[in-house]
């Protein structure tokens, strides 16, 4: 009886490794960049191409750096939970769109309401680039000296916003 | 209007799934035929409500409808029509649909052709096969719904990943898909096997051409997949070792165990205990594989974007499946009795160390496979173990594995003598350790690995050459008739080991003697390699349906003759702006001349990497050949026999295939 018992054991063992493993992700690669500067930039403005926006202008503040774009699907369901987090005032959101054209960037913030302060245009995916962006969604928490505190890839949940971003946005604010 | 017709369907599927889940079940228990009689037509209902959803979402992205999110993430208004219809299985959602399609083709299937099966047998099989196809119908429609809604509909769609964007993905899925939901067949088999208590010689000889059926699919569905990374990715490799390759190829090794341990239990009584496991193994290792690639917990070029709902949804379904049948074998199994004895000398004896060799072979690469997630839940660091560990692994494994393979079908069963062994192997002996020596000398150096691949090849090439040429010798009749005596399951077998031959002496012979170099050229550079030289003729542009390219020219010449013209190309695939490589290939059965275009240099040069892979085709040809022997022996009389009349045909004791 016995051994006809074990492939169950086994395989329960594994089980137990898999749960657990559910709740690591894989993705969570630490980013070289945490801990470091934000790369500086200066780009043009989503709603006037004439003014730019740049790194410098945001030294003294903690700001949020959202990488978005109207092609990206999980942009969708992040949108919603920036919408709610600009209404709150708790900290100012800057977006950068990402390999995108103007009109269709800007029907979609009609569409689906505007969170940023303003939004970039790294239309060629340049400045993406410095920042390692590996896909779109991705969200930077950038403190007041300008060194990036921490770095969401995926979209920004209700849960992440509420247990990491915003006790670390609080805490970097009062510093 | 339509997408809501297929995710109508999808409910009306799971509803009937339900019935046909747990009435022909109860049924059986009880002895009701009414409730028994219930598992065809709710098998065949299933499969009609499936494939309306399957073909709702197919007209989906035939028309570009944007409205619908799955087709907006995983297709674009210029994307051709074959890549659009491909799309259906080219994300998340849409795979988990083809999984239920074809677990409903196969349910199918066994409801037709299962006349000679007595009721409660057939009944607890669809029971069974229902089940299964109640937890995959769930998972769409809690977590992975196909049919899921965008409001506003997208403008256009993001494209179907352009790795996928090739003629591989237009058969390679549905092609592993049959293979490995295919075993759960046999699953389903063994476990009304257990169910009933009745687990002998006639179970063995009803699965086994079920599980061939399964396993011929699932090698081809691999071999094409393999072939398909060795042209698309641009490097020249043919196997990676990457998560989604394992597990495929776990449950290749378990059902490659199983075809044999089936054989022993229909012929010799034997194993019966051991060719359940596997058989539930077999099917257990492809869900697993499900959950490894759809739940996230592993990264690999195959991962799609995830959710953790989906991972503890498969995960629950896994502990629920393969921990209630193994909880059932533990139950059943020590009730079976033990069936014929056999010596240690036997063919037997040699069957059964090929099947722990291979389900060892099957461990050690889960084992590699789930390794990083290991040490990553004990909080140990995230690694991950490419191909060093499983070449390590691997090759001590499967030499043993192939030599055994020689000896087997040449032992009689029950009790064989060593020194007649000997005899009749002596001359495969020879020749394969002269090759091993001999050849590698001949094509330039000789190693350890070389000699013993070689040696493997000729051995089970030897082998099966001395078994027909035994088999065949003889007395008057013409050649013809003397071919046609055995069985076709015995040629079946015998072509499919010499595939082994075949697939063994073209990994050897790629990896031992090909050749590669990387080279910065300018149009009219000459690069030179294993012979060859390689004129570099220039760059043009190109725009396809929806990508632009750079296809450079090389033309190939030996000893100032021209053999040939390679188009290697560099695509961008406009949507999602992804460069992809498509290499330039001439294949022959001698050797393949490869050249894929890295980055473009300054004043019109570019990176060019240039390989020569000898016999690399063997591989595949050599999976072909398994693959057709799977079908030979798919083909013998008294499965056709056994379909017309329900007396069952006893096959021939003489002419067993192993």
């Amino acid at each position: 009886m016995k051994r006809f018992l074990l492939p169950l054991v086994v395989f329960l063992t594994v089980v137990g490794f898999l749960a657990v493993g559910l709740n690591l992700d894989p993705r969570e690669v630490p980013s070289p960049l945490v801990g470091k500067p934000a790369p500086m930039f200066s780009l043009p403005r989503l709603d006037n191409p004439e003014k730019t926006i740049s790194t410098k202008d945001m030294l003294g503040k903690v700001w949020l750096f959202n990488v978005w774009a109207s092609w990206c699907g999980a942009c969708r369901d992040e949108h919603p939970v920036l919408v709610n987090l600009s209404k709150s005032g708790a900290v100012p959101i800057y977006g950068m769109n990402y390999k995108d054209t103007r009109p269709e960037a800007q029907q979609w913030l009609e569409a689906g309401g505007n969170p940023y302060i303003a939004s970039a245009m790294d239309a060629d995916g340049r400045v993406g680039i410095d920042y390692g962006v590996y896909g779109v969604p991705e969200t930077y928490v950038i403190d007041k000296a300008g060194v990036i505190a921490y770095k969401q890839i995926g979209p920004v949940t209700e849960e992440v916003l509420r247990n990491k971003i915003l006790p670390l946005v609080k805490r970097l604010q009062t510093q | 209007m339509i997408p809501e017709i297929g995710h109508f369907a999808l409910i009306l599927a799971l509803l009937v799934a339900f019935i046909q889940g747990s009435f022909p079940l109860i049924g059986a228990a009880r002895g009701n035929t009414v409730w028994m009689g219930l598992a065809r037509p709710a098998a065949r209902a299933q499969f009609f409500l499936i494939s309306v959803a399957f073909i709702c979402l197919a007209y989906a992205f035939a028309t570009m409808d944007y409205s619908v999110t799955y087709v907006a993430s995983n297709s674009n208004s210029k994307l051709p029509l074959q890549y659009r219809i491909a799309a259906v299985w080219g994300g998340h959602e849409g795979s988990l649909l083809l999984w239920a399609m074809i677990l409903s083709i196969w349910t199918v299937a066994v409801s037709f052709f299962s006349k000679h099966l007595p009721d409660a047998m057939r009944a607890r099989i669809l029971g069974v096969m229902g089940l299964i196809s109640i937890g995959f119908l769930l998972f769409m429609l809690t977590v992975s719904n196909p049919f899921e809604r965008l409001i506003p509909a997208a403008m256009d769609g993001r494209d179907l990943n352009p790795l996928l964007q090739d003629p591989g993905m237009v058969f390679h899925p549905p092609m592993l898909y049959m293979g490995y939901v295919g075993f759960s067949v046999a699953f389903a088999f063994a476990i009304a096997a257990l169910l009933g208590g009745e687990l002998d010689a006639a179970w063995a000889r009803w699965s086994r051409p079920w599980t061939t059926m399964a396993w011929v699919f699932l090698t081809t569905g691999i071999m094409a997949g393999s072939n398909w990374a060795y042209y698309e990715l641009g490097w020249g490799g043919w196997w990676f070792w990457d998560a989604v390759e394992n597990a495929s190829f776990m449950p290749w090794l378990v059902g490659t165990a199983l075809i044999h341990s089936l054989a022993v239990t229909e012929k010799r009584g034997s194993f019966k205990a051991w060719t359940v496991l596997l058989a539930i193994c077999a099917f257990s290792l492809s869900l697993l594989g499900t959950f490894l690639v759809r739940s996230g917990v592993l990264t690999s070029v195959h991962a799609f974007a995830t959710d953790p709902r989906r991972g503890l949804f498969i995960l629950v379904f896994l502990v629920i499946v393969i921990g209630g049948s193994l909880a059932l074998f533990a139950w059943r199994a020590p009730t079976v009795g033990r069936g014929g004895k056999f010596d240690v000398v036997s063919r037997e004896s040699f069957l059964l160390a090929n099947n722990v060799l291979l389900a060892v072979a099957a461990i050690s690469v889960l084992f590699g496979t789930l390794y990083p997630l290991f040490l990553d839940a004990l909080g140990l660091g995230k690694i991950s173990v490419g191909p060093p560990y499983f070449d390590t692994v691997f090759a001590p494994l499967m030499a043993p594995a192939l030599f055994l393979m020689g000896i087997g079908p040449i032992a009689r069963w029950k009790q064989a003598a060593l020194p007649e062994l000997a005899k009749r192997l002596r001359w495969a002996f020879g020749v394969s350790i002269a090759t091993a020596i001999v050849l590698p000398l001949l094509l330039g150096h000789w190693t350890p690995m070389i000699g013993l691949g070689l040696f493997l090849a000729f051995w089970v090439f030897g082998t099966s050459v001395s078994l027909i040429y035994q088999r065949l010798r003889g007395s008057g009749q013409s050649l013809m008739t003397r071919i046609k005596s055995p069985s076709r399951s015995w040629w079946g077998m015998v072509i499919a080991h010499l595939g082994i031959a075949v697939f063994t002496l073209g990994v050897t012979v790629v990896k031992g003697f090909e050749s590669e170099i990387a080279v910065r050229m300018q149009p009219g550079d000459v690069a030179h390699l294993a012979g060859f030289d390689f004129t570099f003729e220039g760059v043009t542009e190109i725009e396809g349906p929806n990508y632009s390219a750079s296809r450079g020219q090389i033309r190939i010449t030996k000893n100032g003759v021209e053999r040939t013209v390679l188009a290697p190309e560099k695509r961008v695939y406009t949507v999602q702006n992804m460069p992809m490589t498509e290499a330039g290939i001439s294949p022959s059965f001698i050797h393949d001349l490869y050249a894929s275009l890295g980055e473009p240099l300054d004043s019109g040069a570019w990176s060019v990497r240039i390989y020569h892979k000898p016999m690399v085709e063997w591989i595949w040809v050599g999976c072909l050949m398994m693959a057709f022997g799977g079908l030979l022996a798919l083909s013998d009389r008294r499965y056709r026999l056994k379909n017309r009349s329900k007396t069952v045909v006893q096959g021939n004791d003489a002419e067993v295939s192993a």
